[in-house]
């Protein structure tokens, strides 16, 4: 059915000129809200994403709290003009679903113990969305939650990889999410190497997942050393050399 | 919001300040913070702005869509205003539903572009009774210290003078701007103590008695008003206040324009 339309050229290019294994050009940002106890803007190709985290902090609704540790909330949206159809504001059952899974990704970093009977709030608002939304939403709220200073195990990057044209390919696009053959996001912790957020939807056969899932792996550390320098650019007093020898 | 505490000193401050014509932040009464925007951030929009106001910031996505009219305008496009104050924009933001407070925001902001005649409605028509376009204008609110009246105007103008669509006789070609000509702008002012002053921070609104915003059009006719908050005005105030409107408004008219 898809066949008019090629994901991945015969040079082995992809729609948009990316290899199979390349990322979309991230931007990261930290520390951009002045409310907000932590808050960071990620651009991720034409994904733009805004995470606050506020905390912690007293328990909304109350009988939430837990004495023994932290709560992580979050709150995933989808803005109203972020789509090609206007999104009516509000929750939905998606936005329900990955704000659900994004605060699991986080409870696995952060040090909750160290807080009981408090919330650690994490507002995601995606502006505009160019698939991958939930990787960079949790890639944005994890750098969030570090500029709040709230201490945690690492940061979590996140990634996703699928397939497209029956090969696996990196950081599914638009199109390719649209009609490609699979989609995995994955949300790894570089420290424990844990695997925190794991999604598919689609068609793969084993060695295709094992092929996307260090894929997708192999990028969050690239991923995780972005997010570092925004971090390290956010909170040095002067601009350093960085990393590059 | 209702439960931020402003400290009994710090009241005492912005009065006296006040009374010398000048504020927390070294402005005078009846100056606007500093105003930077841009125009055409979202992709997926068919306008958009950001805009900040001093530290308040935010961001207008304006979706345009074919829809059908209104029975009592069949021959007329719709404009949708909305607002949502997220808790990512101030800690006492409430998620949920909007709160009377955005809904009070996004019905002035609404009405101000609406009852200018900004936007040409009956050539929204593509179709009467059937199909028009319909505008959706949405408000998103990054970061909150006061004045949003103003700031989502002006946002909210940036964005619609933004916005491309598809030529109805020209599908093909390149496309158009929406059919609007003006630039309606609000001001608004807050009573403090005997001393009004316009732009409030969040401070300057959490003590403020009264306020009032003004929408204008080109000509510095009114074509809106809203009185917010317990307090009371006097006449006085009030055409005073209508006076700078008429002022400030050619004055930061001006500069929106300028910076296309």
């Amino acid at each position: 059915m898809n066949e008019k339309i090629r994901l991945i050229n015969d040079d082995g290019l992809r729609v948009d000129g990316r290899k199979p294994d390349e990322l979309r050009p991230i931007k990261i940002e930290a520390g951009v809200l002045d409310n907000a106890d932590g808050s960071a803007y990620v651009e991720w190709g034409n994904n733009k994403v805004i995470a606050a985290v506020y905390g912690p902090r007293e328990v909304q609704p109350k009988y939430l709290q837990n004495s023994a540790k932290a709560i992580v909330q979050v709150n995933y949206n989808m803005a109203a003009f972020s789509g090609d159809d206007r999104i009516r504001p509000g929750p939905n059952r998606r936005a329900t679903e990955i704000s659900k899974i994004t605060a699991e990704a986080l409870e696995n970093v952060i040090l909750t113990n160290q807080f009981p009977r408090t919330s650690i709030d994490v507002f995601i608002e995606i502006l505009e969305a160019d698939a991958g939304t939930r990787c960079a939403g949790l890639t944005a709220a994890s750098v969030a939650v570090a500029d709040a200073g709230i201490p945690m195990i690492d940061l979590v990057p996140s990634c996703a990889a699928g397939k497209a044209d029956d090969q696996v390919v990196l950081d599914v696009g638009k199109l390719e999410d649209n009609i490609g053959q699979a989609d995995l996001p994955v949300a790894y912790v570089p420290r424990t190497g844990e695997i925190v957020l794991l999604q598919m939807d689609g068609h793969l056969t084993r060695d295709e997942f094992e092929k996307a899932l260090n894929m997708a792996i192999e990028a969050c550390k690239d991923i995780h050393a972005l997010q570092q320098e925004a971090l390290k650019s956010r909170y040095s007093p002067q601009k350093e050399g960085g990393d590059a020898e | 919001m209702k439960r931020t505490v402003i400290p009994e000193i710090k009241k005492e401050l912005i009065h006296k300040l006040a009374t010398e014509d000048t504020r927390e932040d070294g402005r005078s009464l009846l100056q606007f913070r500093e105003l930077k925007f841009e125009t055409g951030i979202i992709g997926t929009a068919n306008g958009s702005s950001r805009l900040s106001l001093g530290g308040t910031e935010i961001i207008v996505g304006v979706k345009v869509q074919v829809g059908t009219p209104y029975p009592d305008k069949p021959d007329q496009g719709v404009l949708m205003t909305g607002c949502e104050l997220k808790p990512m924009a101030h800690p006492s933001f409430q998620g949920g539903a909007p709160s009377e407070e955005a809904i009070e925001i996004a019905r002035v902001v609404d009405r101000g572009i609406r009852e200018s005649g900004m936007i040409d409605m009956h050539k929204l028509c593509i179709e009467p009774e059937k199909k028009v376009w319909m505008i959706y204008l949405d408000i998103q609110v990054l970061n909150y210290d006061g004045n949003l009246f103003d700031a989502a105007t002006m946002a909210g103008v940036l964005a619609l003078h933004n916005a491309r669509i598809l030529d109805i006789n020209n599908p093909e070609g390149e496309k158009v701007p929406l059919p609007i000509t003006s630039w309606p702008l609000t001001v608004t002012f807050v009573k403090i103590k005997d001393s009004i002053m316009v732009d409030p921070t969040f401070t300057e609104e959490r003590i403020a008695n009264a306020r009032l915003t003004i929408s204008m059009d080109d000509n510095g006719d009114i074509r809106a008003m809203q009185k917010g908050l317990n307090g009371a005005l006097i006449y006085d105030d009030a055409i005073r206040a209508m006076d700078t409107a008429r002022e400030l408004t050619f004055d930061l008219r001006a500069r929106l324009q300028n910076n296309p």
